[in-house]
């Protein structure tokens, strides 16, 4: 494991907060996936070895809980939100854009590489229905049209660019 | 009757031009005064006021908060713990989201009250992974707060401490079960607990009793500490005490966030003055009153019956836009207050296809440990799907009952109603829908009509 040393400091700091080391998992799967994009096998075995369990415990979390990849997603992550609020309000058409402007599928890695676009359940922000979360940033109201014009930034590079944490 | 104005308590300050989820700018608006005065009192008396308040739970379940707290093992000699719930998961609810982003400190200072009230000296905030910047900022509130001698070890110089940690999720909403909750943060598949013997309050977290309540109940414990539980039991109706946060989306014109003395707006004031009424050209047709789980209303119904008000019952007839959104108002009318999510659907809405939007939550959300719910939920999901993807049959509405029948009360938790009830409901209103809509989706779908499943 190839793990940056902010990565790696952020480990040691969180184990602490925890009278049990198994309770770190889920902060210790975030910072590895923010650092190396996704969980790969090597990473199962290396999170249990920190916290001092079997692999088993890990990969059994990273199979269950929707937010962890087993391979790595395209350069951004469009996340558009699937459940009621949004789908009454267009949702499913936003995604359907976003599928468009990069000829890609759900869930796959666009032919260039760019992005991968996903439907999520609900992200909380039903008032400003339809959401999309590209990376950490929530956008709202986005409609076909908004929708393009985020595709069209992400294409020249100039939507903001947001670190993973 | 006009709408009543609204009484923002827990927002008073979102939306405020210039108003910063910084530390300076709290204190500069009063904050953690409340909690200076706090720790000058007796722990028991800040428990008795928020039992004289009669706050309920936020979060869903409306559960009285002081007989919660009074639940909880204090004899065990082991460290007590409280557990916020800001997972909103609930389709339909984004109010702790405002809360988490926008006014931080509110929710530390009520955490901080609700520790030194029931002797906790550590809190962990569970919070939704799709909150990535929510959890930064509210490590940030933390550090401050920690900075200035509020969190952590002898705050105020009172010999009392408690740390407060931010726990992330990971996308599941089982997570805001509160067993489930638990089981997540101990590094686990949130597989809710069975209870008895799992009560949170005896047996929680590292099975030491735990207290675990919504965001937005431990701001309204800031507010109860502050003006005392009498006043504040004063506020909203008796048995509905406070204020409430209602979410609005959907098909109405000014969909967003409302703060109302409990039971004080009814649900037509809300949607139609409040929130400006149907979008052009359009009628309502449903309402869900209390985030996806609650059971659906259908415009047009009336309901009838006996209410306590007072120490006398009497008679009610309410329209649907008669019916106070307060707990006992709607679960009267058989369905619920919930975490306060009102989602909104008119007439362009195909009931069929917005319960087949809903039963595929339920299906990617059960957490799979109870046959009933894992399995109905699937059905549920199937069938709905067929009917608007493949073929649609009369009787698939009773097969679809017959379905959600088996799982609600035959499941650990109470995902296994939460699944249920949407179909229930829909059924019982919309049935006729169900029986047509083989006839109904063959005719051509109107401009704007969007796709749901």
């Amino acid at each position: 494991m190839n793990l940056q040393a902010e990565t790696l400091r952020r480990i040691d700091e969180v184990i602490p907060h925890y009278p049990v080391k198994r309770s770190a998992a889920l902060p210790l799967l975030h910072f590895v996936q923010e650092d190396q994009g996704f969980i790969s096998s090597e990473a199962v075995e290396w999170i249990a070895a920190k916290l001092e369990l079997q692999p088993i415990n890990i990969q059994e979390l990273v199979t269950f809980y929707p937010m962890f990849r087993q391979k790595p997603a395209g350069k951004r992550h469009i996340k558009v939100c699937r459940t009621l609020s949004c789908a009454i309000m267009g949702g499913y058409r936003t995604c359907a854009e976003f599928q468009k402007q990069f000829s890609t599928g759900l869930g796959g890695v666009s032919p260039g590489g760019e992005v991968t676009v996903e439907f999520v359940e609900c992200l909380a922000s039903c008032g400003t229905a339809p959401v999309v979360m590209i990376d950490d940033e929530l956008h709202e109201k986005v409609d076909a049209a908004k929708a393009r014009d985020l595709c069209d930034r992400i294409k020249a590079g100039t939507a903001t660019a947001v670190p993973s944490r | 009757m006009a709408a009543p104005e609204q009484r923002r308590i827990i927002f008073r300050h979102i939306d405020e031009p210039g108003y910063t989820n910084d530390l300076a700018c709290y204190q500069r608006n009063g904050g953690y005064e409340v909690l200076r005065k706090a720790v000058l009192r007796k722990p028991e008396e800040l428990i008795d006021e928020v039992k004289k308040s009669g706050l309920r739970g936020r979060g869903g379940a409306g559960f009285p908060c002081g007989v919660k707290w009074s639940l909880l093992d204090r004899k065990s000699g082991k460290p007590i713990y409280l557990v916020v719930n800001a997972d909103e998961s609930e389709p339909g609810t984004f109010k702790d989201r405002y809360i988490i982003y926008k006014d931080p400190h509110q929710l530390i200072e009520g955490i901080m009250i609700t520790c030194f009230a029931n002797k906790v000296e550590r809190t962990y905030i569970y919070i939704r992974g799709e909150f990535p910047d929510g959890a930064t900022i509210l490590e940030k509130a933390i550090a401050e707060a920690r900075a200035a001698n509020l969190v952590g070890p002898n705050i105020l110089g009172s010999g009392y401490g408690c740390e407060i940690y931010v726990h992330r999720g990971a996308g599941a909403y089982i997570c805001g079960e509160e067993t489930g909750l638990i089981e997540s943060l101990e590094g686990k598949r949130p597989y809710p607990r069975i209870k008895p013997p799992y009560f949170p309050a005896v047996l929680g977290l590292y099975q030491c009793p735990t207290i675990v309540n919504n965001v937005e109940t431990l701001c309204h414990v800031k507010h109860i500490a502050d003006m005392g539980g009498d006043a504040y039991a004063k506020i909203g109706t008796p048995g509905n005490t406070g204020t409430r946060i209602l979410c609005v989306s959907g098909h109405v014109q000014r969909p967003g966030y409302y703060e109302f003395e409990v039971g004080r707006v009814t649900l037509g004031q809300l949607l139609n003055e409040v929130c400006g009424g149907p979008l052009p050209g359009r009628t309502f047709k449903a309402v869900i009153p209390g985030g996806s789980s609650a059971k659906i209303l259908k415009f047009g119904e009336r309901f009838k019956g006996k209410r306590k008000v007072g120490a006398e019952m009497v008679d009610y007839d309410w329209g649907l836009e008669d019916v106070p959104m307060d707990f006992d108002s709607l679960g009267m009318i058989g369905t619920m207050g919930g975490s306060g999510g009102v989602i909104v659907m008119d007439d362009s809405v195909s009931m069929v296809e917005a319960l087949g939007n809903i039963n595929a939550f339920y299906s990617h959300e059960s957490c799979g440990q109870c046959t009933p719910c894992r399995e109905g939920s699937l059905w549920m999901k199937k069938i709905t799907g067929r009917m608007v993807h493949g073929e649609a049959r009369p009787e698939d509405g009773a097969l679809l009952k017959s379905v959600a029948d088996q799982i609600a009360g035959r499941t650990i938790c109470a995902f296994g109603e939460a699944c249920a009830w949407p179909t229930q409901s829909f059924i019982a209103k919309f049935g006729e829908e169900f029986k047509g809509y083989a006839e109904a989706k063959k005719k051509p779908r109107g401009d704007g009509v969007p796709e749901l499943v």
